[in-house]
């Protein structure tokens, strides 16, 4: 499946890196955008590339721009080089697919002992748990995109009955901890202050810096989650 | 062993140039906040410019040595001393076994660096030795120095003939560290939302000067202005920020995104800092003032440009130096 390229901005992130925006917008259509240029990106590299971060709608380039200015004549900037060189890897089409990304499924267990916030949100929401947790792993999410810490995947979006307002103060939120922000939700990888409303705990790693891929999830990957018991929790 | 921290310092971790490549997975940079005194520190010791070396704050970290090494130390005036005599900046200094290096006074700047030739034997966390404080990982055990640490450095040279006995000795050649910017203007590019400030906002941030609060760290420094209008536009989903990202937070105030930043964020990019100067405002300290002035790309670039020939120039001159003392 080949589509048009959709339209997007170019402007300058400081004078060492650039970014390419397609619209401000949680769009799992534009995210795959994102990602098939994040990989062609990555795969033809021009001189003096450093890294290139993919976001929701937008994905960032990070470039040398002494290392570039050798290469240029006098008149010329790094960002206008860089620019270029984008701007022609841009007119290729891609195909734009989900079919290489992994399925993930995710244990959580959803009891008040594991989730500040649960309760809170199921009488705010008027839902029981079980109606919850059915509606949160009723659905595959898609990792929009990594950022915030190491190894924490922005996914979405979960049902519009699960739509939450972040908490006004972040409070420290333990490692593992599930949570619900807007649409999206993730997990914690680490104890952090957070602003996400939690409504359960994983068991497994999120990260491990001994791994040789110390993050369990990437962007671009599907997550499915399903319920395990305190039992299960304790004894994972 | 090489070296061992007698008492520790506030908070004194192994950094190098940073760590790329890892942004993707929401692993951040790290790095020296000062590249500059980074470079010009392992310049002065024959390092590789990006070579991992100890970022001091005040109250710094004692040092005792515990075979002779070749060291620099560079970026802020900590008044340093090794057995009481006082030691200067920018210079190269061989230390014996036993010498003890401690630091007085914060004079200027808010970051030192040493770096020691050869560098540290620590083994690189996804191919950099930079500590980064929030995933516990990389440098010494991915933490801050504590007292009993030691550092094993990499050098083989004995250094015995440079000492000629003595307890440490100066070496007599002082690397240039102002680069010929002693403006006191941090010079910014226009972020994607500083058209959305309005023209009152806009003005307030380059004639006015802004205090650094008490929340200043290698995260990020928060500034003390009054509230800063942004014009009404649609939320911010997430993005990419980098080192130098000035945003606006929700309370009208301003945070400049220093080393250790997220690599993501939501709030309007009103500014950046260029390159040239992150070195400059890595060395300022809470209760400084910034004075911001708006450049374009390539004045931005050349400047980084003429800072890096600068270091690459001092590079050349170092080792030439040193192979006298062979």
């Amino acid at each position: 499946m080949t589509t048009p390229t959709l339209s997007y901005q170019l402007f300058s992130l400081g004078d060492s890196a650039l970014t390419l925006d397609w619209g401000n917008r949680i769009d799992e259509a534009i995210n795959l955008e994102v990602m098939a240029r994040y990989r062609q990106f990555r795969h033809q590299q021009f001189p003096g590339f450093i890294e290139a971060v993919p976001a929701y709608s937008s994905l960032t380039v990070y470039y040398d721009p002494v290392f570039i200015r050798k290469l240029l004549p006098v008149a010329g900037t790094a960002f206008e080089y860089v620019r270029e060189r984008i701007t022609e890897m841009m007119l290729v089409d891609l195909p734009v697919t989900t079919l290489n990304s992994r399925l993930v499924r995710i244990p959580v267990c959803y009891d008040s002992s594991l989730a500040p916030d649960l309760d809170d949100i199921l009488s705010e929401k008027q839902l029981t748990a079980e109606e919850l947790i059915s509606l949160h792993t009723g659905r595959i999410y898609h990792v929009y995109m990594m950022g915030f810490l190491p190894g924490f995947a922005y996914m979405g979006e979960v049902d519009e009955q699960l739509t939450m307002a972040r908490k006004p103060r972040p409070k420290s939120t333990k490692a593992g901890s599930v949570g619900i922000a807007g649409r999206q939700t993730g997990i914690y990888p680490l104890t952090s202050p957070g602003g996400w409303q939690i409504i359960g705990m994983t068991p497994i790693e999120l990260f491990n810096r001994n791994r040789k891929d110390p993050t369990l999830l990437q962007a671009g990957d599907r997550v499915q989650f399903y319920a395990i018991d305190k039992y299960e929790f304790a004894h994972y | 062993m090489s070296l061992r921290i007698i008492k520790a310092g506030i908070q004194d971790t192994v950094q190098d140039f940073g760590r790329y490549g890892y942004q993707q997975a929401g692993i951040n940079p790290s790095g020296a906040m000062d590249r500059y005194a980074l470079q010009v520190a392992n310049a002065l010791v024959g390092n590789d410019l990006h070579e991992a070396v100890l970022e001091l704050h005040f109250p710094s970290s004692v040092i005792l040595f515990t075979r002779p090494l070749l060291i620099a130390i560079t970026g802020a005036d900590f008044s340093p001393s090794i057995n009481g005599e006082p030691v200067p900046l920018n210079q190269c200094i061989v230390v014996n076994k036993n010498d003890a290096l401690q630091f007085h006074r914060p004079v200027s700047g808010a970051r030192a660096c040493l770096a020691v030739q050869g560098g540290f034997k620590l083994s690189p966390w996804l191919e950099s030795q930079s500590t980064n404080l929030k995933a516990a990982a990389g440098g010494y055990e991915g933490r801050a120095l504590r007292k009993g640490d030691e550092l094993i450095c990499r050098t083989e040279r004995e250094y015995s003939k440079l000492l000629n006995g003595k307890n440490f000795r100066v070496l007599p050649w002082t690397a240039d560290h102002q680069s010929g910017d002693n403006s006191k203007e941090i010079l910014i590019l226009p972020g994607n939302e500083w058209d959305r400030l309005p023209a009152a906002s806009r003005e307030r941030f380059l004639g006015t000067p802004f205090l650094i609060t008490k929340l200043a760290d290698r995260m990020g420094f928060h500034l003390g202005n009054e509230p800063m209008d942004i014009l009404p536009g649609e939320e911010l989903v997430s993005s990419a920020v980098t080192f130098g990202t000035v945003q606006l937070l929700p309370d009208g105030k301003l945070i400049i995104l220093m080393a250790d930043h997220q690599t993501t964020g939501g709030y309007p990019r009103v500014a950046h800092v260029i390159t040239a100067h992150h070195s400059k405002l890595a060395q300022k300290r809470t209760g400084e003032a910034l004075h911001f002035r708006i450049t374009d790309l390539m004045t931005a670039e050349q400047l980084l440009q003429k800072q890096q020939q600068h270091i690459k120039q001092l590079q050349n001159a170092c080792l030439f130096k040193l192979q006298s003392y062979a």
